[in-house]
């Protein structure tokens, strides 16, 4: 079908699209349109349809079984403009990839491990521009130069796993970009990536578009990435579009309720500026029954610094062998943590940041006795590990509690939430009457602002945000004194969120607790910690209390991080000079020892490495 | 990877030995070769199966013998036959030609079968065409093979007398052994393609693939099946011992004068240097089969090769 050509200067127009999987409407009478050389950013939380929409262009969805109920995506092809919808899968082969390109979420896995960097890029310009294998691969060192990958000749002849996040998503990028589409959709393309990195891959992405004058569409659930990005919003909520509008206006004059309620849910850094103690903030609600807030402000002076310290880690070091030679002897460790000191008081949060490869995970591993380590102390209320016993060591897994970042692998599908909650009570012997079982599991459920009669349903039954309260109820189950809770907001919508920062604040404050927060968030650590150590390839590179290290940042990598937070709002925009190193790997041949860093005190409870 | 052959053939070798030792000991407590050689020859003293026992050498203790055995193979010595005498090297020479290309026959015959079939099943997930393949498979599976084997014969040669029902004759002859272990084979190797394809198929990569505008073909035959080889490679190599044991049935049906013949008529005569040797050869086989396997991981997968 070929429609008249009108005067309307845009690349494509989605003009009231309905897309059903099965009898579900996932996106409902969704409109907008891009123009070249434009971004158009659609936001929203996960089962809003955002992702759905963007495989609807490209019409991928109907691999996965999706049925157009209305609307039209007119797109102007080479051969004038289209309604993708109407077109076969065989016309729209010739689109795909050559004026549509597609990056996606995962750089981990959305290159194919068998096959070169090389091969997976010259296959596109082989198929599209009909080049032979010899000049593909010379255009495929040509695009990795263009998304900044040194040493491009080498790299084109590795395979994706030699590669790093970082490098993998620039691949993905080369090989999207390779026959100048006019189109890209980019599918939250850094959020798996680290904040460092993802500032680079953004940097990149906003040259090109201009270089090339492509439109993009952005897709993505961070507002501060948005901010960075887009000319226009769009913002989703299940299968609609609630609010349309210039990125300036979505910040600074959102029209809808839903809208500002997202707005109001992100994190800012430096919003804490000026206060002593992590606080508990007003959790801005949107549904059925319209917008609000609930819960008060409330200061956490909750950290008891006046009495010995809850777990004491001095000088600890973990490194893993990652090659051995033909007779089994070590060749290279990973250094993942590199004498390591630092304290958690009672009731106090403390914050280890960094990013991949920080060695932040691997401490919270090695207190919950999950990890060994190789030198080093850690000592639980005042007793060291090493001169415990087995059964005392067994009976500190009662006192420690790990909340992981997956609430959905971290339940077991087959069983009731109930029986998962009720496990550590039986493990540890705590109770043994079922009745009493019973009580103390919907005691745990409420607490955590489910309700008792969820005990007898299964985890898929659950939102990613119950799941993560389900996690929460069973780890305090065993009533702990340590929660270390390794990413566990990561994977939860903005507006989730915020109510477990919330939900983790008042149990600190009803029981005492202490945490652990492993974080790779600035703007969550800054609200919710007490003090901060921010980490770099194993080692401590400063330490402070939240105020110290977020106001007064000294180290330069600190800096960095801070500054690689994208903020969440369009005129704060700035171009940074854009660092293209990538983080060093912690992986050393043996006998390469790390240099240790040592720390000078430059205020009090401020230390900075040298 | 020199390192990594050399600590595989060192296992080869462990293993070897084991078997054969437990072989040599479990024939042995079948009875006497003596009486066996010497059945109804008519008056026999206890005098002459002493001799008997003594030229075959079997009087000695059991690990004497064994070492025997195994200096033996050492030197390449397989030894004579009990029965007539015939070298033993000579009998494995002519029966295991036969043998491995039935085993190559089958195998391409799974093969060729399975990996289609698999694929459709899978990209037809739960619609008609998956449940024809399935429930195919799902018959394949059901039927033993000496009853598929038997079946054929009445079918393909008494009824229609079509092809040779026995014996080593002429490429016909090779039809209904190699597709009664095909047809076995290919039953479950169409279930795992379908389950690894599904898995595939779901990676992120494969979007990708479709995304770069490439035809469903290339997607699935390119990207997609390389990226099963691992498990299918795996099991296919797994699967080659069960092949061999499913051959020595399939031999007797169709009198096949290979490996299985040979070892099923050793052990009736306790023909101990023929029974010793042809299972070593057999396990040797399997052995080197999953040798090959290994290092044919290393070329699918580059993220095994640089391990």
């Amino acid at each position: 079908m070929i429609e008249s050509s009108s005067n309307e200067p845009s690349l494509i127009r989605v003009e009231d699209l309905t897309v059903a999987f099965g009898e579900e409407k996932v996106v409902e009478n969704l409109s907008f349109s891009v123009r070249s050389g434009q971004t158009l950013a659609i936001v929203g939380e996960s089962g809003s349809g955002k992702s759905v929409t963007s495989l609807s262009i490209l019409r991928l969805a109907d691999m996965s079984g999706a049925r157009y109920l209305s609307g039209r995506v007119l797109f102007q092809t080479a051969a004038g403009e289209r309604d993708l919808l109407t077109l076969s899968q065989q016309d729209m082969r010739s689109i795909r990839g050559k004026e549509i390109a597609m990056i996606f979420q995962e750089p981990m896995t959305s290159l194919n491990p068998v096959f070169t960097v090389g091969d997976q890029i010259a296959e596109v310009l082989q198929l599209h521009e009909g080049m032979s294998r010899k000049d593909a691969l010379a255009e495929g060192v040509k695009l990795l130069k263009m998304v900044r990958l040194a040493d491009a000749e080498s790299i084109i002849g590795r395979y994706p796993h030699q590669l790093s996040g970082g490098m993998r998503q620039r691949v993905m990028i080369a090989m999207a970009l390779a026959c100048r589409p006019k189109l890209l959709i980019a599918d939250e393309p850094t959020t798996a990536l680290d904040v460092t990195i993802q500032a680079q891959i953004l940097a990149i992405l906003r040259d090109l578009k201009d270089s090339l004058d492509m439109a993009i569409i952005f897709i993505t659930h961070d507002m501060g990435v948005v901010a960075e990005m887009a000319d226009d919003v769009v913002v989703m909520r299940k299968g609609h579009k609630v609010e349309e509008q210039p990125v300036d206006a979505i910040f600074h004059d959102p029209q809808h309720l839903y809208t500002q309620t997202l707005l109001s849910a992100v994190p800012k850094l430096g919003a804490m500026n000026g206060e002593d103690f992590p606080k508990r903030l007003p959790v801005a609600v949107y549904d059925e029954a319209g917008a609000r807030t609930e819960g008060e402000v409330r200061v956490q002076n909750t950290a008891n610094y006046g009495v010995a310290p809850l777990v004491r880690v001095e000088d600890l070091v973990v490194r893993f062998n990652v090659k051995k030679n033909f007779l089994g002897r070590p060749t290279h460790r990973v250094h993942a943590v590199e004498e390591i000191s630092l304290d958690i008081y009672p009731g106090e949060t403390l914050a280890l940041v960094g990013e991949s490869g920080s060695g932040k995970s691997t401490i919270g591993r090695t207190i919950q006795q999950l990890q060994e380590s190789q030198a080093g102390n850690i000592t639980f209320n005042g007793k060291r590990f090493s001169d415990m016993g087995k059964g005392e060591r067994r009976a500190l897994r009662k006192k420690i509690q790990y909340i992981f970042q997956d609430p959905y692998a971290s339940l077991d599908p087959r069983k009731t939430v109930g029986f998962s909650i009720a496990e550590p009570i039986r493990t540890h012997g705590i109770l043994h009457d079922e009745g009493l079982i019973a009580t103390r599991v919907s005691e745990l459920l409420e607490r955590v602002g489910l309700s008792a009669s969820h005990a007898r349903r299964y985890p898929h039954e659950f939102s990613g945000g119950q799941r993560q309260r389900i996690c929460i109820a069973r780890a305090l189950a065993s009533d702990p004194e340590l929660i270390i809770a390794d990413e566990a907001l990561s994977a939860l919508d903005v507006s989730v969120q915020a109510q477990i920062i919330n939900l983790f604040m008042d149990l600190q404050e009803e029981r005492g607790l202490s945490y652990l927060f492993i974080s790779h968030d600035m703007a969550v650590v800054e609200q919710i910690s007490h003090r901060v150590a921010v980490l770099y390839l194993g080692q401590i590179v400063e330490f402070g209390s939240r105020r110290q290290v977020f106001e007064n940042p000294t180290h330069s990598y600190t800096r960095n991080l801070l500054a690689a937070v994208p903020i969440a709002d369009p005129q704060k925009r700035v171009m940074l000079a854009i660092d293209d190193t990538e983080i060093p790997s912690p992986i050393r041949a043996v006998g390469n020892e790390p240099e240790h860093l040592r720390h000078k005190e430059i205020a009090p409870g401020h230390l900075v490495a040298e | 990877m020199a390192g990594f052959i050399v600590k595989r053939l060192l296992q080869a070798i462990f293993a070897t030995l084991v078997v054969t030792l437990l072989v040599s000991y479990a024939i042995r407590m079948t009875g006497d070769p003596a009486l066996m050689l010497t059945q109804g020859a008519g008056s026999i003293t206890e005098a002459d199966l002493v001799r008997i026992r003594e030229a075959l050498g079997v009087n000695q203790p059991f690990f004497v013998q064994y070492f025997g055995f195994l200096r033996d193979m050492v030197t390449f010595d397989f030894g004579r036959s009990f029965l007539g005498g015939t070298s033993v090297a000579v009998l494995i020479g002519g029966a295991l030609p036969s043998t491995l290309v039935l085993a190559f026959w089958s195998m391409l015959i799974s093969i060729a079968f399975s990996i289609p079939l698999g694929i459709t099943a899978a990209v037809h997930k739960n619609k008609a065409l998956d449940q024809v393949i399935r429930v195919i498979s799902l018959v394949g599976l059901s039927f033993p093979n000496f009853w598929l084997a038997i079946m054929l014969v009445l079918v393909f040669s008494i009824t229609w007398n079509i092809l040779p029902p026995s014996g080593m004759s002429g490429w016909l002859s090779y039809i209904m052994p190699a597709v009664t272990m095909g047809v076995i084979l290919m039953a479950v190797n169409v279930r795992l393609v379908r389950t690894t394809m599904l898995e595939t198929l779901s990676s992120q990569y494969i979007m990708v693939a479709r995304a770069k505008g490439l035809s469903e073909t290339k997607v699935l035959y390119k990207h997609a099946l390389r990226n099963c080889a691992i498990p299918l490679i795996t099991y296919m190599g797994l699967q080659f011992g069960g092949l061999l044991g499913g051959i020595v049935v399939i031999e007797r049906v169709f009198n096949w004068p290979g490996m299985g013949t040979l070892a099923f008529d050793a052990v009736g005569a306790r023909d101990y240097p023929v029974l010793q040797a042809s299972i070593m050869v057999l396990s040797l086989l399997i052995i080197i089969v999953n040798l090959l396997v290994d290092i044919i991981y290393g070329l699918v997968d580059p993220r095994i090769r640089t391990e």
